[in-house]
């Protein structure tokens, strides 16, 4: 059944309500794909195929009985590893939390548990969420399914990888400040981070707890559309969670872009963009523009101050979430003898990996007593104008248009400095300080590795998003492509 | 204004991390690195501008106090490195 491994949610799901198959011919066809395929990939941290089959059988059951099932029912999806299911190891990528089996599951997972899709892995990243290559996993790196020699990209970057070497249907991510529309980009799938308070963050361990959101990658679009649909909505468990209506987003797709306003920020395409990346984005505005939409160029003139405001308030943050980690409660516990603070600081030594250390430190610094107005506040004050920034070109225009990374996939190993890597996220952090939704959708190859373009919306504004990817979509081959492995 | 390593075993305390000579060193080098990229905000003039600490503006959601489920103590203990008697143990804080 190896022809199963290519299809999309929509089509799997329409294919077997046909009959043709069945939810557990999927899913151990998927997971044959895993056994065949991870050890080039290394995309996951965990597989759960017995769950899987059991999760599986039981769809085909209610089938059979005639109930009428919602569309991901039987559909394999990657979790990625920093959101808790009951029972499954949950690391969050980091051996502070090696041995962590939460007793509950996040709201999302409980959503599409409810929805009957079916879990087949916890997906590779970067500790706790922190970097752009997967590369600072605890546990090992992830490979890029188009040149092994690659990152996916991250921190979601097994789920991406996972997703684009067919070893799920679908996946989530999560993204602070770039770490699903990136690693979609890098490996040539689609990847949407909602606005901020659309998806609950329940159960997601917290990074930086004001910029974090969950969000879906898919092969194509109208995959992304309807894994949102299932997880979206108010959650009385996550106050941040927006009680606001959800719109059926697979119906919004189809709307069409005639007389859409695209704005695209010239601060974009500066900030180290390729060439190539630079001319396949301009292409994809051209395609646009000839299926309806106009196109004009815009500002936002405080972009490059988000780099440096994102690297205060997101380490600020996750130097106070992560200070719950203290060897007595859950995971590694120093086998050093110490007292009750050597305790905590040898068993946070031990756990925690370099980049990790280097975001406490520098968060800790910038809450310390004499330095918060300097520092946090100052941030926060160039975060509103960020979001200024936003409110007045959303006058003009219904959706920008930016690249979503600067280049196209690097190699393992090749950016050791810690800055130069953090420059990768520099066309995707300013809409998490925004608490915007962006989409990244491919729309193109450069030396045969993929490009993506970033569509950026008014806050709660998904449609508008679907919309043009999808209608973009439609009109080019980009999302047929897939890995030779 | 450069952190010397003195400053950064401060923060690395307050953080609660023990950090070797060598991580101290290059902790200092790349805190020193990070705030260097800072200095472009403090040109900025910011007077009169409010924080965002959320971009939605939510605050003080509140529910009913009602009691409802929780975890067991079993499912609370299942994940310590070291349970006794129902309870978290922990290195002796206060003397004999």
């Amino acid at each position: 059944m190896s022809e199963l491994i290519g299809l999309t949610a929509h089509e799997a799901a329409e294919r077997m309500a046909r009959g043709e198959f069945s939810a557990v011919e999927l899913t151990q066809a998927v997971m044959d794909r895993i056994e065949a395929v991870e050890p080039q990939v290394q995309a996951f941290l965990t597989t759960t195929a017995d769950s899987a089959l059991i999760a599986a059988a039981k769809v085909d059951e209610r089938r059979a009985q005639g109930e009428s099932l919602p569309p991901l029912a039987g559909i394999p999806y990657a979790l990625k590893d920093n959101m808790c299911t009951v029972g499954v190891k949950s690391t969050a990528g980091s051996k502070i939390l090696y041995n962590f089996i939460p007793p509950y599951d996040a709201t999302v997972v409980a959503r599409l548990k409810a929805a009957g899709a079916v879990l087949v892995g916890k997906a590779n990243c970067d500790e706790f969420a922190m970097g752009s290559s997967t590369e600072n996993s605890g546990f090992h790196p992830t490979h890029n399914p188009w040149d092994l020699a690659r990152v996916p990209g991250g921190s979601s970057g097994g789920s991406a990888a996972a997703v684009a070497a067919q070893e799920c249907v679908i996946a989530l991510g999560s993204d602070t400040g770039g770490s699903i529309r990136q690693p979609a980009a890098l490996c040539g799938v689609v990847g949407m981070k909602p606005t901020y308070g659309r998806v609950s963050r329940s159960g997601l361990i917290a990074y930086a707890s004001s910029l974090d959101q969950i969000g879906p990658l898919g092969r194509d679009v109208t995959d992304c559309a309807l894994l949102l649909n299932a997880i979206a909505g108010h959650d009385p468990l996550d106050s941040t969670a927006a009680n606001v209506p959800v719109p059926d987003f697979a119906a919004a797709c189809k709307s069409g872009v005639k007389g859409l306003r695209i704005g695209i920020p010239q601060e974009y395409f500066g900030q180290g963009v390729t060439p190539e990346v630079s001319t396949l984005v301009h292409a994809a505005i051209d395609k646009l523009t000839e299926l309806g939409a106009t196109a004009e160029v815009c500002s936002l003139p405080y972009t490059e101050y988000a780099l440096a405001a994102y690297y205060i308030i997101a380490p600020a943050e996750a130097s106070s979430n992560l200070a719950r980690f203290d060897g007595v409660k859950y995971g590694l516990r120093t086998k050093q003898l110490a007292g009750h603070i050597g305790l905590t600081e040898k068993t946070r030594d031990e756990g925690f990996g370099d980049e990790v250390k280097q975001r406490i430190m520098i968060g800790t610094y910038a809450l310390s007593a004499g330095y918060y107005d300097a520092y946090y506040k100052r941030a926060q004050q160039v975060r509103t104008l960020i979001r200024q920034d936003f409110d007045r070109v959303f006058e003009t225009f219904d959706v920008l248009l930016t690249p979503t990374a600067p280049s196209t996939a690097f190699k393992i190993g090749e950016k050791s400095d810690p800055l130069e890597m953090k420059l990768a996220d520099v066309c995707t952090i300013p809409v998490n300080m925004a608490g915007l939704p962006g989409l990244s959708i491919p729309c193109g190859f450069a030396d045969g590795l993929p490009v993506g373009l970033q569509l950026i919306g008014k806050a709660f504004d998904e449609e508008t998003l679907f919309r043009v990817a999808y209608t973009y979509e439609q009109a080019t081959e980009w999302h047929k492509a897939s890995p030779k492995l | 204004m450069a952190l010397s390593q003195d400053e950064v075993r401060k923060v690395a305390l307050l953080a609660r991390l023990e950090l070797t000579e060598e991580e101290i060193a290059s902790q200092a080098k790349h805190l020193n690195d990070l705030l260097g990229q800072f200095e472009k905000l403090q040109a900025l003039d910011v007077t009169g501008i409010e924080p965002t600490s959320h971009s939605i503006p939510i605050v003080n959601v509140l529910r009913d106090d009602v009691e409802r489920p929780s975890l067991s103590r079993e499912e609370t203990l299942a994940n310590a490195p070291e349970a006794r008697d129902g309870c978290f143990v922990v290195p002796r804080i206060v003397a004999d």
